[in-house]
This record gives structure tokens, sequence and C-alpha cells, in this order.
């Protein structure tokens, strides 16, 4: 393996890799040294944009990391060693429960954060940008622009127009189900409302539960508002809404709720004391027929034979103006606290995250996303991610889900027990937009 | 102090030895850590905390950036919670609930267990060792095991039943007209143990005699418990109303488990705690809830230290 020649480096750099090779053979396994090499071949065999200007750096970052699952926690482990192998810059990383990270994250980042950490693209990443939180790094996306196509781009800034976020992945929240179920019962993928409706009305009458639904966490359900109101009044009213500009009792959003509730009787029994999980094990179950989830639904499907049935469709159209014009696609990757120590080894850090090579390393332990990075290899997808990186390609607007597009607090407090509010009583519309509207205001004006 | 130890001393001698303490600085600076410690400690522990939840509870305080940018909103935390904020009637509601359910419910199933264990029954040490062990469990764990039974699919009632598999469950955690009751039974599962154990050291440290003497003036079993037994256990009955009303005004780990306090579980500890850890943040929202379990605590803690020094006093 060391015969192989290194990407693009000078030869201080090619001493610096050697050296900082043989620490790694010191610390390291073998076993955790072939997975490296394995991955860093595997980046070059697919023809990766080299990310030339890394520099040898000796010296620590610091990485925050919610990725507290095995899968995404090993896949980063690999990413950073190779990392350290180009650049001798060493990578500290603290791993944290994901949702603790996520609900910790104001005094995380007025504390002692790393250098680097995982977030989420969106108001979710600018709200923090805006308090003086995040540093800009206009001066890493230098290099970096290439790589990225202008939806992503436009998504990884500040609302001051700066940079701050570099992505990795992301995925779209489509319709899933089984193509063994489809094919079985001569089910057609709905394109519309009405075929949905009556899909839905079919599937029940052939003993599924024709939607599988879950909302004990409060947050799936976020997911069908989110295409609903894109559906029916489109990505911009959809944006502007998230941003407290429209109102919520407007008949636009009562019309939302309304079609919403037109799909409630087809929802799996006990749907808010159900996880995504449960839910999305009576799809692989063959006892459910639909599902609207995040491709991470693919996570529940563990044995090959399972996960090689799923398929999915984009949510039909409803309104003939936006079509199928719009989706959630939400994008994870990083950003630099402003309190960054070691600021230059951050933002190379931050700059390999965004080749492709990182992406190919990390999207091999990775199978249920997308890269983020558009001359990232696509030989190791398998069918749904294949279907799922052409579907975020060829839909115009892309939205990042609704706790990502709003305010955290409003997110939070106000719209998950109001949706689940609307879960339980689906009659009362006009008292559930009028109280979201009233603490709306309360949050918005403030 | 050291002042008023030397001069209310009379005798000389008494006296000499009141003018070393006086004198003496260690004694003074003993005195001055002894009580300056543990003043400090509630002072910055308690005081601190409760006096600055009041202050901010009167501003829009978002915890990014210094005090300094919190704007002062006077009341309006205070309206908004009364008027706008749909989870907080609930919780109210659900924390009476709870009171009224430990109270009237799982207490007095906690001592009729006491007292039927007390009666020397064959395996009352087994039996007694059942009812305790949910005890030591944190009510977290309680929050998983208890998932385990009520799980609409995958839970073990819905599946006795058959249920789960007709697809027509009871959804003992999503319907927020269950979910409460459902809760309920698993913390008074753990609740009832607790109280039995309280008061099966109450009723072993009632004098036999005492019940002996009911029974030859012929009083019965209920009669003997009403008059006799249960005024003996007074002190006992004190510190159990004080741990119910602590139990179900710091109810949280066990619904936040469930589904983090939503949708038919809300309580007031799991509001402070939305506004004000998660990533929400709003700090004087959530103060301005805290303020208001602070005043609903007090109320029985005023109670208890007025029984108590009642208590001292006779």
């Amino acid at each position: 393996m060391s015969d192989e020649t290194p990407l693009t480096f000078e030869p201080d750099a090619l001493a610096a890799r050697q050296l900082s090779r043989r620490g790694l053979l010191a610390a390291a396994g073998a076993a955790g040294l072939a997975a490296t090499v394995g991955g860093i071949t595997a980046g070059r065999a697919s023809g990766a944009v080299p990310s030339g200007s890394l520099e040898h750096l000796a010296g620590t970052v610091t990485f925050g990391s919610n990725a507290s699952d095995p899968v995404p926690k090993a896949a980063y482990a690999n990413v950073f060693k190779a990392f350290t192998k180009q650049t001798g810059t060493k990578v500290s990383i603290n791993t944290v429960d994901h949702n603790t990270f996520q609900e910790q994250i104001n005094t995380y980042l007025q504390g002692q954060p790393q250098d680097v950490f995982t977030w989420f693209a969106g108001y979710r990443m600018q709200f923090f940008a805006q308090k003086g939180l995040l540093s800009p790094i206009d001066d890493v996306w230098e290099g970096l622009k290439p790589l990225f196509p202008a939806g992503l781009q436009a998504a990884s800034k500040g609302l001051d127009g700066h940079f701050y976020f570099v992505p990795i992945y992301n995925y779209p929240w489509a319709v899933f189900y089984r193509k063994s179920v489809f094919k079985a019962h001569g089910y057609k993928i709905p394109t519309t409302w009405d075929q949905l409706l009556t899909l839905a009305k079919k599937m029940k009458a052939d003993g599924l539960t024709p939607i599988a639904f879950a909302d004990k966490d409060g947050w799936p359900a976020m997911g069908t508002f989110d295409i609903l109101n894109m559906r029916i009044n489109g990505y911009a009213f959809h944006i502007r809404l998230m941003a407290g500009k429209e109102a919520w009792d407007s008949p636009k959003v009562k019309n939302v709720f309304t079609h919403w509730a037109e799909l409630m009787p087809y929802y799996s029994d006990g749907a808010l004391g159900l996880t995504w999980q449960e839910a999305a094990q009576q799809l692989i179950d063959k006892q459910a027929g639909m599902y609207l989830l995040g491709s991470f639904v693919g996570q529940q499907a563990t044995k090959a034979a399972d996960h090689a049935d799923l398929d999915f469709f984009a949510f039909p159209e409803i309104n003939p103006a936006h079509g199928q014009d719009s989706i959630d696609a939400p994008i994870d990757g990083f950003l630099m606290s402003k309190k960054a120590k070691n600021t230059a080894g951050a933002k190379q850090l931050l700059k390999y995250l965004g080749s492709s090579q990182a992406e190919n390393i990390y999207l091999k332990t990775d199978s249920n996303d997308v890269a983020a990075n558009r001359h990232a290899s696509k030989a190791h997808y398998n069918a749904l991610q294949k279907k799922s990186a052409a579907l975020i390609a060829g839909t115009k607007n892309i939205a990042q889900y609704m706790d990502r597009d709003t305010r955290p607090d409003f997110a939070s407090t106000v719209m998950i027990p109001s949706l689940q509010q609307f879960l339980n009583n689906p009659a009362d519309i006009n008292g559930l937009v009028s109280s979201i509207q009233k603490q709306k205001k309360s949050i918005f004006g403030s | 102090m050291a002042v008023d130890l030397a001069t209310t001393v009379k005798s000389d001698g008494a006296r000499r030895r009141a003018r070393a303490v006086r004198l003496s600085m260690a004694d003074r600076v003993a005195i001055g850590l002894m009580l300056g410690i543990p003043a400090l400690v509630v002072g910055a522990l308690v005081w601190f905390p409760t006096i600055a939840s009041i202050v901010l509870s009167f501003t829009n305080w978002d915890g990014i950036g210094g005090v300094g940018t919190a704007k002062w909103v006077g009341t309006q935390n205070y309206r908004e919670i009364a008027t706008i904020y749909p989870p907080f009637w609930p919780a109210v509601e659900h924390n009476a609930i709870w009171l009224a359910f430990l109270t009237f419910v799982a207490t007095p199933f906690g001592l009729l267990l006491a007292y039927l264990l007390d009666k020397n029954m064959r395996g009352s040490r087994v039996y007694q060792s059942i009812f305790f062990l949910p005890v030591v469990l944190s009510l977290a764990i309680i929050g998983f095991i208890w998932q385990l039974i009520y799980s609409p699919t995958q839970g073990l009632i819905n599946n006795l039943t058959g249920n789960a598999s007709s697809g027509h469950v009871i959804d003992w955690l999503g319907n927020p007209k269950l979910n409460l009751w459902a809760i309920l039974v698993a913390v008074g599962w753990r609740h009832a143990g607790y109280i039995m154990v309280l008061y099966l050291a109450g009723l072993k440290s009632i004098d036999p005699s005492l019940r002996e003497a009911a029974a030859i003036d012929g009083a019965g079993e209920w009669h003997a418990f009403r008059t006799v037994v249960f005024p003996a256990l007074r002190p006992i009955n004190i510190v159990i109303v004080v741990v119910t009303v602590i139990e179900a005004l710091r109810a949280f780990d066990i619904v936040y488990i469930v589904n983090r306090g939503r949708n038919g579980l809300e309580l007031l500890s799991v509001l402070v705690t939305d506004n004000i850890i998660g990533e929400a943040s709003r700090i004087g929202y959530g103060s301005a809830i805290a303020v208001i379990l602070i005043m609903i605590s007090i109320v029985p803690i005023v109670v208890f230290v007025w029984n108590s020094f009642q208590e001292a006093d006779a």
C-alpha cells in the first residue's frame, strides 16, 4: 500500500504523511489501518477530485460529534484516520448521544465547544450564525465551490451571505413501500391526491394498514405537514411560513390540515403511541402498505432481502401549480465554532470533509444517505441510494424539514404539541391554527 | 455571639471559661465557618437560583449571550402561559391528578400492604421484597419496563389480548385519555412499595400492648385500626404526606422517557425543561413556569414546617 502514490502533495507533506503513517501503525491495530486504506483506495479508484490545498499541519483539531450510532461513528473514525494520515493533524473526537447533543447545543456553543462539530443546514444553523456562535468559513469555500451544486451552496450560507456550513450528505423524504406488496396486489404508484386516496382505500379493503404513521416522539409528523404544505401552497410559501412571515390561521394553512385529515382514516392504529421504528416495522412486515419517512427507514430493514424490496415514490401532486417540485431532503454537515482554538487546523479539516475523498470514505459505511459532493463516487450506491440521488437532483426546491427550517423554540414548544393535538382531534382545525398563530406571534415577535 | 455567651454566664469559674471562649480566635473562626459555609451553600444553591429564576421570569432572555441581552417584558410571560400556551393547564391538571392518585389510591394501598404484611403471615418477607423491589428502580427504568408492557404493537398487553395481530390496538401510550392513567399505574406500583416500607417501620414501632388492650376491650379489626393503630402512626403519616406531595410535584422522569411529556402526559416540570434545557432555550418563559411551580410547592412545605413546629412546641 505504501507503493501507491499519494494524491497531490508537496514533498514535505509527503514526508509528513509517511511519518504520521508510522505513528498510526503504532497506535492503531492492523484491522483499523486496513479499513482506512480500503477507504482511501476506494476514493481514488473512483477518480475523486483531489483536495489539492491540504497542507501538513502539526497539532490537534477537536471534533464534537453527534454520531453516536455505531455506523456513522465508525464512518467518521475512518474519515479522520485518513485525514490524519494526509496532513499529520490529529483529530480528537468527542461523541455525544445524538439527541442530547441537539438539546445541549446552546450551552455547548457557549461553553467550551470543539473546533469543528456536526450539525444541520437550514435555519437551525443560520440561527446560531446570527447569534455569533459560529465562525464564517468563506476561505474554506473558495476551494469547495466547484464541488457542490448551487442548491447546496445556498444551504451552507448564513442569513448574512457568508458561508458557515460544509455539507456531507442528505437524504430525501418520500413515500416508501415494498415492491413485492405492490406487485402482489397490483397496486400502481399514485401521482395525484385522488389516486393516493383511492389506493389507500383499496389497501384498507385488502386488509392492510394503508399508511404507516408514528408520532410518539413528536417530530415525525412534521414531515407530513411539510410535504402537504409544499404540494398545496408551494415551496416559497412554506419557507415564508417557517420563517414566521405568514399567518398560521390563514385559509392556506387550514387547507393543509383539511387535506391531512383526509389521510388520517388510513393511518396506523395508535400512531401517537408508536415510534418510527415500530411504524417502519409494520411496513417491513407487510402489514402496512406505505410510509412517508426519510430514507433512514432503510435502517429498520435489517435483512438484505427486505432492504432490496424497499422502494419509494415522491409524494403525489395535489396542486398542479406546484406539481411535485419540492421535497424535504435535510442536509447534515459540519460547522466551526466561534471559540475554535486551532482555527487553521479546523479549516483544514473542514476543507477535507468537503472533499469527495472524505465523502467516499464516509458513505462506504453508511448506506442510507446520499453524498452532498457532486464528485463523490456513486459506485457503491445501492438501488435506493441511486434513486434518492436522482430524486434530489431532479427536484427543484429542497426544504430542510420543519425543525430545521424554523426557529428551534417554535418547532419544539409549539409545533410538536400542536401537531399531536391535531392528530388527536382532527375536527377542530380552526381552534388549532388560531392557537398556533397566537404562539407564533409571541415567539417570533420577541 | 461570644459576647452574649460571656455576659449570660454567672459563676466566676464559668465566667473565666466564657472569657476564654470570647478571646479564642480559633473558636470564633470555627463558629464563623460552621455558620458561614452552610449559609454560603444555601445562598448559592437555593436562594440565588430561586431569586434569579424569579427575576428572569420577567424577561425574554434566550440564554445566548450575557444576561445583559435580556429584555424586561414585565408579566408578559405569565399572561401568555395562562392564556395562549396550550400545554399549561393540562399540565396543572395532570400534576393535580397525579397528587390525587398517589394520595387516595397508591398511598392507602401501600398502607394496606403494610398492615397485611405486619400480621407475620407465612412468606411475608418474600412479599415484602417483591413489593419493595420497584422502589430501588429509578422512575426512568420503570418507564422503560412499562413501555414493554404498554406498547401498541409490540407490547405485552396488546399481544396477550390479540389486539396487536388484529390491528386494532389499545393505545395505552398514545391516547391522551388513557396514557396518564397507564403511567399512573406504573407510578403507583413503585409508590405503594415505598409507602409500604415506611408504614411497616411505623407499625413495628407500635407498642403491642395497645393492640392487646383494644382486643380485650372487644374492638374489631377495622375499629382497632381506625381508633388505635392509625392515630399511633401520626408521626409517620406526616412523613408520608410530605413524601407523596413531593413525589407528585417532582414527577418528571417517567413521562419524559415515555414520550417526552407530551400528548396527554404534560407536567409542569416537563414544561420547564422543554422551554429551558432543550434547543428551544426560552429561559425567561421557562423560568416563569418554574416560578409557578415554586409557588405551588411552597404551600405543602409551609404546611409541613408549621406542623412540625407545632409538634415541637407541644
